[in-house]
């Protein structure tokens, strides 16, 4: 690439000495954060660094997994934050990210935090599976709230229930891994046979089933808790439920795209986002971060999240990410027919 | 009668001399066929070599050594091929895998445990090789020691190579080779219901006296304006399990193939109800003369002439509804629920998974029956266009009351079909949150607070729609007249003329994918296009430019044959000619090309999905993905802004058409 | 190689061939167009006279020959290099200019000022008889006067040839008398060296120098139209120009034939005797001698026929003659309405008719 175009490179030779003089830098992170949320956090970044410029690329999960790894070659983003764990060990795994410990990282819970030394990534706050309850229609079709995973199962929530396709959702994929590693492979594969029978439809996002469940279109949506209070604060009739035997989660975590050229400001950027003020400033829209002790209860989230997160092995789930959807695949998709 | 070419005296033939102009049209001509190369061969290049691009575990690049139990190596180091062989655990086949596969090394050792004081070495024995401890990756032939415990964290990854094995993968994978099935029963029913529907109002709009024609004529044109999409949103208002009006399905589930049948009668009965009526208008009255003459009945007269001389006219709308509906991926990922088709299948390979490859694969399957559709969709049209020039008297219907009232319920029934689905969405953009609080707001426009792309998509769109119109305008215009008009170089045009046809032929899934493949190579020059603006408008340009390359062809064909020779023996340049005289006699034609363009660039989802970037998302893929999100009521509301935007286009466009006529082709006026 | 001119021929075409695949187009064409001459190309819709005309024009290239243009081999060039002004069946008006700038078009562009053009143009209308006209646009024109624009913008550069593609075949036949007349006065008067292509052999008669007959891709023969008309070389030009009677014939010696029993004067051409050729006769080569009429021994040509049919077509009438020389097929014959007066010829009647030597020729029997 270098030696082909000497143009392009002394072009960036140029905007390198411009940003220099204007001591301004410029990152493109990569993030599938919430929309609403970005200019909130890039001006709280700012209030301490305002001489680094956030350009934000910002798509759901899957686009934002698939445009890195597409880049593998000619990466365009210095830093990733907030993208799902399971995509930072991807991208790992692909010997994408450079290794950093940010000032400050042993102040966070050590599952947050990337096992090598210095850690390949960093996380901010989790994302925990959660069942909403549209009560009104629960109530309208004569069912009861489900307390557990188990409950589910139940014949009266007969294509009462939806949830995401792992194929297309990483919520999805979230869900089916926790249960086989709630349950163990075996019986986690006959819960998810006899979910089959009850769920109505698997749908492409993470979020729609408790949209849906929120419209009343599907009383029982298997979402993520985040979605849920998003709605119940819309007005909702829900109820957003944390099964009794724990759920599966994943985190929102940063990196540092190895090859950058702005390595020094990538890695201010990652120091700040474990620092105190940051997890305060991701504690406004999740209840469960990184940083122990710091959290405050975020409206309409559910009681008990915290302790109901099992001890989610992503390394494991990244290993057999490939097999379980093959699996789930020949199961479930394609051969179903749709229940009303 | 004729010589001979034998008595033809040897020699050379005469070489024409070229002039300037003939230079410079061949040199045009060459460069706007590079354009198409580069916009559409090379990338379907790009994505049939990642369809045949497989990774498969190479087991002759891993070799294990194992120490006793107080950690000496002491064994000699094994390949992994060997020990396989050994225990007989993987076939050929089953090392096929996909670019993310990862296999346990702890598999080639039956008796491993991880509490075990054991040592494991592990090395590749060529530098590609490549394994993870963990999801730490190591490549090269160092060895790496580790303990039990770690060990049954490696995971080896594939090698790159080349083979059928992804077409193998996908026939014996159901879930996915089901879809084939899928997408050919869902297009056959939508093509016969609508041809059904289009023929029914294309009859009555044209052999009958019904009240209102002009007013159906506009409502069978109106969903060409939305995504298609767009009817599956409405549909889940209508018939979801909240639905107004759930009750008609009786107990059946929109999601699947009732919704997107539904769905692809709205968004395709535009496109047969143009070619149907076109085919109905042009029959001969004389026949129907000869029909009454003969005292044969309605019925017989209906089959003897009226099917026979539209049969073309039927045969290309069926072809043409045929092929949009199994290339359309908007309304399946919608309404489609767990009914999976080919275009949705792309889509969650290459988002859902990120398998590049399988997703190249699917594209490959789709492109055949799309690429045979349009084959006898052409073969068809040319058929018809001999017809055409052997019409003559046009028919004129005879008021009846009965029948005309009949019709006028027919018409009707389908018009409400087509506003009901409109109205439903922009009910549904305006009602606060369905079905619990009914009362209206504008809450559901607030697209900023959406994930989509907020209204900088809507601009987006608008922007996108008028560069493509404008750029694309030029391109195909010139190129059309380039080939028809410049001199000799038969061969040139010949090539050309194909490569303008192709795109019709091409998915948008499938084009999207090409371009990713293409322009997403670093090795690429042209990579600095990918995430931006002009990106989207090349793959639309290309993705619609056969429709509007005939639009083209068909104003230029209709200009005099001799205005190039005449202009040439006047010694003036030829685009003098071009500009004083081509341009604005074919200026019809080519406001009605920058239409096309624009609406499509607004409705146009399947292209672009893939390539659009969060600064450059559109209105489209915005509907898309608010509806993904759950979001559907900003979706209607999004997808009504489409509506309306490519509305007021057209009405712009009229008023232009007209002012343009009244102007400059005053001479069409005596 | 070389050439060699007289200075007063304007074109010289020769050796050419167009082939279209296996099709031979045009075969082996050679001709020379005087300075100032006005030649016709005349045949069948096929024969190849608009392929011929569109080669001169550098429009549709010959696959092999030479087209040489002033003494400048222009073989090769393209339209734009050659010096002609052309008009087409279509007229090819540009339909969104008015009539002035249509004329212009040609005009702009040569290093003219503009107030140049307009006299030009003006000049260019008041020869045409549409003085009126300049604004309109050529739909606003009848078919004539859209023609004569079309001529107007072909001489507007003063060419040194000009070419018409059956430039009169769209009119209606008043209109195209009158314009035959019109354009063949405005060639004289600018003595521009003119070729038309026309499949009318009355329109070729009337306004050629010289006529280029045409079949099949070959030049069947060339001459003036008197002679074409008098002395065509084959059959076939014989039947395409003007009406002739057909009938087969043995050559008895040089300068006799017979036909059924009786022998005939005839231009036997170079057929020797015994051979069987097709003779011809135009229908105003028979003149007719009257019901009474005794022919003595010198009226070699003299026959007798039954006056079977009679149409009235103005200044002579056209009848069917039966004799049993000529067996089942009639003669057609023109007579002068003067002479049937005279004759008092009816329908019916068995008169005598004179083949006349000089309009009896006979042909090779198949092309």
């Amino acid at each position: 690439m270098l030696r082909k175009a000497p143009l392009a490179v002394s072009f960036a030779a140029a905007a390198l000495f411009w940003t220099a003089a204007n001591a301004q830098t410029e990152l493109t992170v990569y993030t599938a954060f919430e929309a609403e949320d970005l200019k909130r956090y890039a001006d709280t970044f700012n209030e301490d660094h305002p001489d680094i410029t956030i350009n934000w690329v910002r798509d759901s999960t899957g686009i934002v997994t698939a445009k890195l790894l597409a880049e593998k070659n000619n990466p365009q983003a210095d830093v990733v934050w907030g993208l799902a764990a399971t995509s930072l060990l991807l991208l790992k795994s692909e010997g994408m990210l450079e290794p950093y410990a940010p000032v400050g990282v042993e102040l966070l819970d050590p599952k947050f935090v990337d096992n090598d030394d210095p850690p390949a990534w960093v996380g901010q706050d989790a994302w925990v599976a959660s069942i909403c309850f549209n009560t009104v229609e629960g109530e309208a079709n004569g069912l009861t709230a489900p307390e557990s995973w188990r409950d589910l199962l139940d014949p009266m929530y007969r294509g009462h229930v939806i949830m995401p396709n792992p194929n297309s959702s990483g919520t999805g994929f979230l869900d089916v891994s926790s249960w086989l590693q709630m349950f163990g492979e075996e019986e986690g594969w006959a819960f998810m046979d006899a979910l089959h029978e009850n769920i109505a439809r698997y749908t492409h996002s993470g979020s729609k089933p408790c949209k849906l469940a929120a419209a009343g279109e599907i009383p029982i949506g298997v979402s993520f808790a985040f979605r849920g209070a998003k709605s119940k604060a819309a007005g909702a009739p829900l109820e957003i439920i944390v099964p009794s035997e724990g759920v599966g989660w994943d985190m929102e975590a940063g990196g540092i795209i190895a090859g950058t050229a702005n390595l020094e400001a990538a890695q201010t950027l990652l120091d700040w986002a474990v620092t105190r003020k940051a997890m305060e400033m991701y504690n406004v829209g999740y209840a469960v971060i990184a940083m122990p002790g710091v959290a405050k209860p975020v409206e309409h989230f559910p009681e008990g999240l915290l302790d109901a997160m099992i001890d989610n092995d992503f390394e494991w789930a990244a290993n057999n990410r490939a097999a379980i959807l093959a699996e789930w695949q020949s199961r479930y998709d394609g051969k179903s027919e749709p229940k009303s | 009668m004729s010589e001979s070419v034998a008595a033809l005296p040897k020699g050379g033939r005469v070489r024409a001399k070229l002039d300037r102009d003939d230079v410079m049209m061949r040199l045009w001509m060459v460069v706007i066929a590079l354009y198409l190369v580069v916009t559409l061969a090379f990338p379907l290049y790009a994505m049939l070599s990642k369809s045949v691009s497989t990774f498969r575990f190479d087991l002759t690049w891993f070799e294990f050594q194992v120490s006793d139990e107080e950690g000496h190596f002491n064994t000699a180091p094994i390949l992994a091929s060997a020990l396989n062989a050994d225990l007989d655990l993987y076939g050929e086949t089953d090392l096929a895998t996909g670019s993310d596969g990862r296999l346990p090394a702890t598999t080639f050792f039956p008796e491993f445990s991880f509490r075990s004081p054991v040592m494991y070495r592990i090395r590749g024995t060529v530098d590609d090789a490549t394994f993870l401890v963990g999801s730490t990756r190591h490549q090269g032939r160092e060895w790496v020691e580790l303990d039990s415990n770690t060990f049954r964290r490696v995971q080896l990854r594939p090698a790159a190579s080349s083979g059928l094995d992804n077409f193998r993968t996908y026939f014996a994978t159901p879930a996915l080779s089901n879809s084939i099935t899928n997408s050919l029963v869902i297009a056959t029913v939508s093509t016969i219901v609508t041809i059904v529907l289009a023929f029914a109002f294309a009859y009555a709009l044209n052999r009958s006296c019904a009240r209102f024609k002009g007013f159906f004529r506009l409502v069978a044109m109106a969903p060409i304006l939305v995504p298609s999409l767009l009817p599956g949103i409405a549909l889940v208002y209508l018939f979801g399990n909240q639905g107004m009006l759930k009750g008609l399905l009786m107990g059946e589930s929109i999601y699947g193939p009732i919704g997107i049948v539904i769905g692809a009668v709205f968004f395709t009965f535009p496109h047969a109800f143009l070619i149907i009526s076109t085919a109905l208008a042009i029959s001969d009255a004389r026949l129907y003369e000869a029909a009454s003459a003969l005292r044969a009945s309605p019925w017989k007269t209906f089959w003897t002439v009226t099917i026979p001389g539209a049969r073309y006219g039927l045969i290309s709308a069926a072809f043409v509804v045929f092929n949009l509906v199994i290339t359309d991926f908007g309304l399946p990922k919608v309404i489609g629920g767990q009914y999976n088709v080919l275009a949705v299948d792309i889509y969650k390979q290459v988002i859902g998974q990120q398998n590049f490859e399988m997703g190249a694969v699917v594209s490959v399957v789709l492109v055949i029956p799309a690429l045979l559709a349009f084959a006898v969709d052409r073969f068809v049209q040319r058929r018809q266009v001999a017809q055409l020039t052997a019409r003559s008297v046009p028919f004129q219907p005879k008021p009846d009351r009965a029948r005309d009232r009949a019709w006028f319920a027919c018409c009707a029934v389908i018009a409400v079909f087509i506003l009901g689905i409109l109205g439903v969405c922009q009910f549904a953009a305006l009602v606060k949150f369905w079905p619990y609080d009914l009362s209206l707001s504008l809450n559901n426009y607030r697209f900023d607070l959406m994930d989509g792309g907020g209204w900088a998509s809507y601009y987006n769109s608008i922007k996108m729609g008028l560069i493509t119109a404008a750029i694309g305008t030029v391109i195909i215009f010139f190129g059309a007249f380039l080939v028809e008009k410049s001199n000799g170089f038969t061969t040139g045009r010949n090539i050309f003329q194909m490569f303008a046809m192709l795109p019709m032929a091409i998915p948008g899934m499938v084009l999207g994918l090409a371009y990713i493949f293409f322009f997403n190579d670093p090795a690429n020059p042209l990579n600095v296009l990918y995430g931006t603006m002009a990106i989207l408008v090349i793959c639309t340009i290309t993705h619609f430019y056969t429709v509007s390359h005939l639009t083209a062809v068909t104003a230029l064909k209709q200009m005099d044959r001799e205005f190039e020779a005449v202009s040439a023996s006047l010694k003036q340049p030829a685009m003098k000619l071009f500009s004083r005289v081509t341009v604005p006699v074919c200026l019809p034609a080519i406001l009605d090309i920058s239409i096309y363009l624009f609406v499509n660039a607004m409705t146009t989802v399947s292209a672009v999905v893939f390539l659009y970037s969060p600064k450059t998302s559109l209105a489209s893929i915005a509907v898309l993905n608010m509806d993904d999100a759950g979001d559907i009521a900003p979706a209607a509301a999004m997808g009504m802004m489409i509506f309306y935007t490519n509305a007021a286009a057209r009405i712009i466009h009229l008023a232009l058409s007209r002012g343009v006529m009244k102007r400059t082709q005053a001479w069409r006026f005596r | 190689m070389t050439v060699t001119l007289t200075p007063d021929v304007s074109l010289q075409i020769s050796g050419l061939w167009k082939t279209f695949g296996d099709f031979v187009a045009l075969k082996d064409i050679s001709l020379e167009v005087m300075d100032g001459e006005f030649v016709c190309f005349l045949g069948p819709s096929g024969c190849g006279k608009t392929t011929l005309l569109r080669a001169i024009a550098g429009l549709d290239l010959q696959t092999r020959g030479t087209v040489i243009q002033d003494g400048r081999d222009v073989s090769a060039l393209p339209p734009s290099q050659r010096d002609f002004g052309i008009v087409f069946q279509s007229y090819a008006l540009f339909p969104n200019l008015t009539v002035h700038r249509n004329i212009a078009y040609g005009l702009e562009n040569q290093g003219r000022t503009r107030s140049e053009i307009r006299a030009r143009v003006a000049e260019l209308l008041e020869t045409m008889g549409l003085p009126d006209q300049s604004d309109k646009y050529p739909a606003q024109l009848s078919g004539g006067q859209q023609q004569r624009v079309a001529l107007a913008r072909a001489i507007a550069t003063s060419p040194g040839l000009l070419l018409l593609d059956e430039p009169l075949s769209a009119l209606d036949a008043k209109v195209r008398v009158r314009l035959r007349h019109e354009i063949k006065d405005l060639q004289r008067r600018l003595g521009v060296t003119t070729i038309m292509v026309t499949h009318d052999q009355e329109e070729a008669l009337s306004m050629a120098d010289r006529i280029v007959v045409m079949n099949h891709g070959v030049i069947e023969q060339i001459g003036s139209p008197t002679a074409v008309y008098r002395d065509p070389v084959s059959l076939f030009v014989a039947g395409f120009i003007g009406e002739m009677n057909q009938f087969d014939a043995r050559v008895v010696d040089s300068g006799r034939v017979r036909v059924g029993q009786s022998e005939f004067c005839c231009r036997t051409h170079d057929h020797e005797a015994g051979a069987a050729v097709v003779a011809a006769i135009r229908p105003d080569e028979i003149v007719p001698l009257g019901t009474g009429y005794r022919p003595s021994p010198e009226d070699v040509n003299c026959e007798k026929v039954t006056l079977a049919d009679m149409a009235f077509l103005g200044s002579f009438w056209r009848c069917l003659l039966h004799s049993e020389d000529f067996g089942r097929e009639a003669l057609m014959a023109d007579f002068p309405t003067n002479a049937v007066r005279r004759l008092s010829l009816e329908a019916g009647q068995d008169i005598h008719v004179s083949l006349q030597e000089s309009g009896l020729m006979a042909f090779a029997r198949d092309v």
